[in-house]
């Protein structure tokens, strides 16, 4: 049994923010800033009508997609939920992209059909984003299935909500990936409220990594998820296990979301409280590893100042970008319904 | 500063118009120049374009309603202009399409009928239109036989399939009109379209005040289709149909025969120096009879071509009035039907009119002996005023040579 | 032509494909150490092993969705379940996974999938047990919709459905996996999207698929003695439907019966009777009637199940009466 930290992201005993690697720490710090700065560029879109649809911010949770996506290989397989903008981001899928997906564009990685909740690239061999809550699970247990298939020592990372703990699927999912030993990391970003439901008012247990213990030989951590390095560190052991031998494991990444569930409902004041709010975002998972590198000496004021403009060029490009891309033309309604021919 | 919209002649023979379709809804910018709406003239379906600038302010009469021409369907002003006084002064637009209606069932004075023992048994149908099914009702076209003298034998006394059939080969003895037909008007009555108001009054001119008689000719066509074949082995550019070569027969023996190449004037008679052939087509609206331009001065290839695109756009109604006027002189092939022979009726002020029959394999004497050989039987609708016998037989002997020798249409 | 079983056809498909084809396996409850429920799978473990015959735990959802995941990395899933009244825990999968990926993806990721198993009513197994989904499934766009009733066009399109790149919906019979007929030992593929013309006839149309094909094969050969002759057009793929089989049959008999397993209300026969009268509506001479499953759960009681199953005398009853004969 792995030992388990009882930690969480409210700072009980919370990890030490430290720095670690320099050259690491920039990449990571970077991939981030990125995610950051460009979620909070799709709420200003979203908000000029330029995105429609059902939209999720993944502000406050960076530290996560950053710190697990990091230890991956190009040949393993990361598939998501609904709240997927920072994943494809982290796992490199071209900002431009993204933003042109989030426009409704031809350029946009899933050629606009998809759009904020269904984001896919064959290229990172990201699976998507997908909408219904824990139906993903058991095609994150099937990528195993098929790395396990084949022989290969891949790995696949299933990113869910804390939500998804109480439905069917995940129950199912998880008890053929621990009978069949498929190499899977089934990652809870417990950002602790389904939509507006607090874990403990939906969770019969609230300790989400102990349904874990349901599995024979699944490992189930508690993880800070405000700190990069727990979450990196964290994920590098449970990848060996899953790569060399092929063993699942579930991860409970207690995290916090800064923005509301979706676009239209308020960030705090009726399922949680602005105080709560506040008080998570004194360990901000961004500006926490920055500031860590400032006082070990490992970034300058001035290399922090050059990295927020260059993020924010980026960003700005993705959106120049989106904005000039064509609408899918009007042919393509009908294209990609079925793919029409037999191998 | 306000415009009406006029029901304008569309066609040179129009006199009235059906208002097919707004293009244009009340309340829509308009300039001068925009297509307010699509009428249907008595040969096509023309564009009613607008005469000035402003918002089309007011539809005056309703898709599917015929306007004479120059009755007022429309004003076009001012966003603000007051129009009142346009709009109490035009005349009351007839309130709905002529739609097919059917005879009222009871007398309007009766309704309180219903309840006494005389109620009958008779079938739902009884005060409805004639039901039929969507096949009878084809078949029922296709064949002319009329709906409603015909007893449905299906539920409800639906007319099916095999009541029109019955009806088709002369079963009259097997019809019996249910109860519910004679005691209701059960009869549909079906408005004229332009195009069948126009057949009706110009035929009727025709066969009454013209003097025609009729001239028959069997020609002996083997040479011809012989020709066509050749030709068509050549390649598709040289692909010709045996009507084809017929026109171009006719048109040519025209040019030598300025004498029935005429309109009768009334007053006078106009012989013409060109060759416009008219060629009658069969639409689904009725006929129509597009024309070949100096038909005598093209070869076979653009007749054949132009042949080919005028009853394409004949049949898809796209033929523009000044492709359906001015003909000289017309041809009507019925051969394609299987017709051997028949009468076709002078397109005035035309004075003769050539009607094609089938071509057929006919054993006839040839040096002596008995041979099988194409012969096609043509006659001529020639107007006596203009043509008398030993005119239209000169013509017709002239395009017998050229038939019967293809080779002289080369020259 | 050697006579074999509807099982024993499905049985050969499966075999031959996955002798094929390594990238395809079979998953599902019993379909191992069992040897199917259904004994479609019946020597399957022991020929290609548990690596590619896999027995699942009854869990229709996680392994639906196992076997979406593993056909988006690479594989050629066969998801057998056990009846496709189970297969409701795992609509989710079939319809918003596997119909969905390759639309939402932008042409990313296809699925070539076969989710199969036996569909409608056998034999008073109660209102649970006895239902034919064809209409829920061919609903939904994505995804192809198989319905074969004979041994011969059971392995024919289910070979065809292994090697398709698209998911496919394969919708046995529970009644049918009896039943014999003729099978050719050479191979051969069934294309999709095509109709089979069972009988040949100018009065009337009877437009079906599946185990009611069978049925209307019995109907043609009744009325035939009556000398009536209908033309049995079995769909085959229900979707995509072969609708130019339908027109060019209704065009010839001016009259058509659809007859379908299961119920009436947005049913297949709906759409087949929607795409008539917007082709052949001149050509009809008779409203389209449709036989199918009485409007209400399968009852369990003998007498009752009967009366509410669709079946010759009814498809016979139907034919009479858009032929205007009683």
């Amino acid at each position: 049994m792995a030992s388990k930290k009882k930690t969480d992201a409210k700072g009980e005993a919370r990890s030490v923010r430290t720095a670690g690697d320099p050259a690491l720490d920039r990449e990571m710090l970077q991939s981030m800033l990125l995610q950051r700065r460009f979620e909070e560029k799709t709420g200003e879109a979203y908000a000029l009508g330029k995105v429609g649809g059902f939209c999720h911010l993944y502000i406050g949770q960076e530290a996560v997609s950053t710190g697990i996506i990091s230890q991956l290989r190009p040949d393993d397989y990361v598939i998501g939920t609904y709240r997927d903008h920072g994943q494809a981001l982290a796992r490199g899928v071209a900002p431009r992209a993204v933003m042109a997906e989030l426009f409704g564009r031809i350029d946009g990685c899933s050629r606009g059909k998809g759009g904020s909740m269904h984001m896919f690239d064959r290229h990172t061999n990201f699976l998507g984003g997908h909408g219904i809550v824990g139906s993903h699970v058991p095609l994150g247990a099937g990528v195993g299935f098929a790395i396990k298939y084949r022989g290969g020592d891949q790995v696949c990372v299933c990113f869910m909500g804390d939500s998804v703990v109480n439905i069917g699927a995940f129950h199912e999912a998880l008890n053929m990936a621990a009978l069949w030993k498929l190499p899977v990391l089934f990652v809870i970003e417990n950002n602790r409220y389904g939509m507006g439901t607090s874990v403990e008012r939906a969770a019969a247990v609230d300790d989400l990594s102990r349904r874990a213990d349901g599995y024979k030989g699944m490992d189930g951590i508690v993880i800070d998820g405000m700190d990069v390095h727990s979450v990196r560190e964290a994920a590098a052991k449970a990848i060996a296990r899953a790569r060399t031998e092929s063993l699942p494991s579930l991860l409970e990444i207690r995290t916090y979301r800064f923005r509301g569930h979706s676009m239209s409902d308020a960030v705090s004041g009726t399922y949680r409280s602005k105080d709560e709010l506040e008080e998570y975002q004194t360990m901000d998972p961004v500006f926490s590893l920055r500031d860590a590198m400032v006082i070990a000496g490992t970034l300058t004021v001035a290399e922090w100042e050059q990295m927020e403009k260059d993020v924010a060029a980026t960003v700005q490009d993705a959106w120049d970008f989106a904005d000039q891309s064509p609408e899918p033309p009007a042919g393509a309604l009908y294209e990609d319904v079925l793919v029409d021919t037999t191998s | 500063m306000a415009t009406k919209v006029f029901m304008e002649a569309l066609s040179p023979t129009m006199e009235e118009g059906r208002l097919v379709k707004w293009n244009k809804p009340e309340g829509a910018a308009v300039k001068s120049g925009d297509v307010l709406a699509e009428v249907e003239t008595d040969k096509a379906v023309m564009e009613l374009v607008a005469r000035g600038d402003g918002v089309l302010r007011k539809q005056m009469i309703a898709e599917g309603v015929t306007a004479p021409v120059g009755s007022v369907v429309g004003v076009i002003a001012g966003a603000d202009e007051d129009i009142s006084a346009l709009l109490s002064a035009a005349p009351a637009a007839p309130a709905a399409a002529a739609a097919p209606v059917a005879a009222p069932a009871a007398s309007p004075a009766a309704p309180a009928a219903p309840a006494g023992p005389i109620a009958s048994s008779a079938a739902p149908a009884a005060s409805g239109p004639v039901r039929s099914s969507p096949l009878a009702r084809r078949l029922a076209k296709e064949s002319g036989v009329n709906l409603a003298a015909v007893a449905g034998s299906g539920p409800g006394g639906r007319v099916i399939k095999r009541d029109v059939e019955a009806a088709a080969a002369g079963g009259a003895s097997a019809i019996s009109r249910p109860l519910s037909a004679i005691s209701g008007a059960d009869f549909t009555d079906e408005p004229l379209t332009q195009i069948r108001k126009t057949i009706a009054k110009r035929l009727a001119e025709s066969i009454g005040p013209i003097p025609t008689f009729y001239l028959t000719a069997e020609f002996d066509m083997t040479r011809a289709v012989e020709m066509r074949a050749q030709a068509a082995a050549l390649g598709d550019d040289f692909k010709v149909s045996v009507n084809d070569i017929v026109l171009k027969a006719v048109a040519t023996a025209l040019a030598a025969h300025p004498e029935v190449n005429a309109h009768w004037l009334g007053d006078k008679i106009r012989y013409f120096n060109r060759v416009h052939l008219g060629m009658a087509v069969a639409t689904n609206d009725g006929l129509i009879v597009p024309v070949i331009f100096d038909a005598d001065r093209k070869g076979l290839r653009d007749i054949s071509m132009e042949s080919r695109d005028l009853a394409k756009k004949a049949r898809e109604r796209k033929l523009t009035p000044d492709q359906y006027t001015g003909s000289t002189f017309s041809v009507s092939n019925l051969g394609m039907m299987q017709i051997d022979q028949f009468t076709a009726i002078i397109n005035p002020p035309e004075c003769g009119i050539l009607a094609i029959g089938a071509l057929e394999d006919t054993p006839v004497v040839v040096d002596g002996a008995i041979a099988v050989r194409k012969r096609m039987r043509v006659t001529m609708s020639c107007d006596h005023r203009v043509i008398d016998g030993a005119v239209g037989a000169r013509f017709l002997q002239t395009l017998r040579r050229m038939l019967e020798n293809p080779l002289m249409l080369v020259f | 032509m050697p006579i074999i079983t509807y099982r024993e056809a499905l049985n050969q498909a499966l075999r031959e494909e996955m002798s094929r084809d390594d990238r395809v396996y079979l998953m599902g409850e019993e379909v191992g150490v069992y040897n199917g429920a259904y004994k479609v799978s019946k020597g399957l473990l022991e020929e290609f092993g548990e690596n590619r015959v896999v027995d699942s735990p009854i869990a229709e959802l996680g392994f639906a969705g196992i076997g979406v995941g593993s056909a988006m990395a690479g594989l050629r899933p066969v998801i057998e379940f056990m009846t496709w009244n189970f297969a409701l825990l795992a609509i989710d999968q079939v319809v918003n996974s596997a119909a969905k990926m390759l639309y939402m993806s932008g042409g990313q990721f296809n699925v070539p999938i076969v989710f199969r198993g036996p569909n409608g009513a056998a034999l008073q197994l109660g209102a649970q047990h006895s239902q034919a989904f064809e209409s829920w499934l061919a609903h939904i766009p994505g995804i192809k919709v198989l319905s074969p009733g004979t041994p011969y066009d059971a392995k024919g399109l289910l070979k065809s459905a292994i090697r398709d790149d698209n998911p496919v919906v394969v919708l046995e019979g529970e009644m049918l996996y009896n039943t014999k007929g003729e099978v050719p030992d050479h191979e051969y593929l069934i294309p999709l999207g095509k109709a089979d013309r069972k009988r040949e006839g100018g009065d009337c149309s009877i437009i079906t698929s599946g185990k009611m094909a069978l049925v209307a094969m019995q109907v043609a050969d009744q009325l035939a003695k009556e000398d009536i002759h209908v033309d049995v057009i079995d769909l085959l793929t229900i979707r995509p439907m072969d609708v130019e089989a339908i027109y060019e049959s209704v065009r010839k008999t001016n009259r058509a019966v659809v007859l379908e397993e299961g119920w009436e209300i947005c049913g297949i026969g709906a759409q087949v009777v929607d795409f008539i009268q917007r082709e052949c509506f001149d050509d009809l001479d008779a409203p389209v009637i449709r036989v199918h499953q009485a409007d209400v759960p399968m009852p369990y009681a003998k007498n009752l199940e009967k009366i509410a199953k669709p079946d010759a005398a009814k498809t016979i009853a139907a034919v009479k009466q858009v032929m205007y004969r009683s």
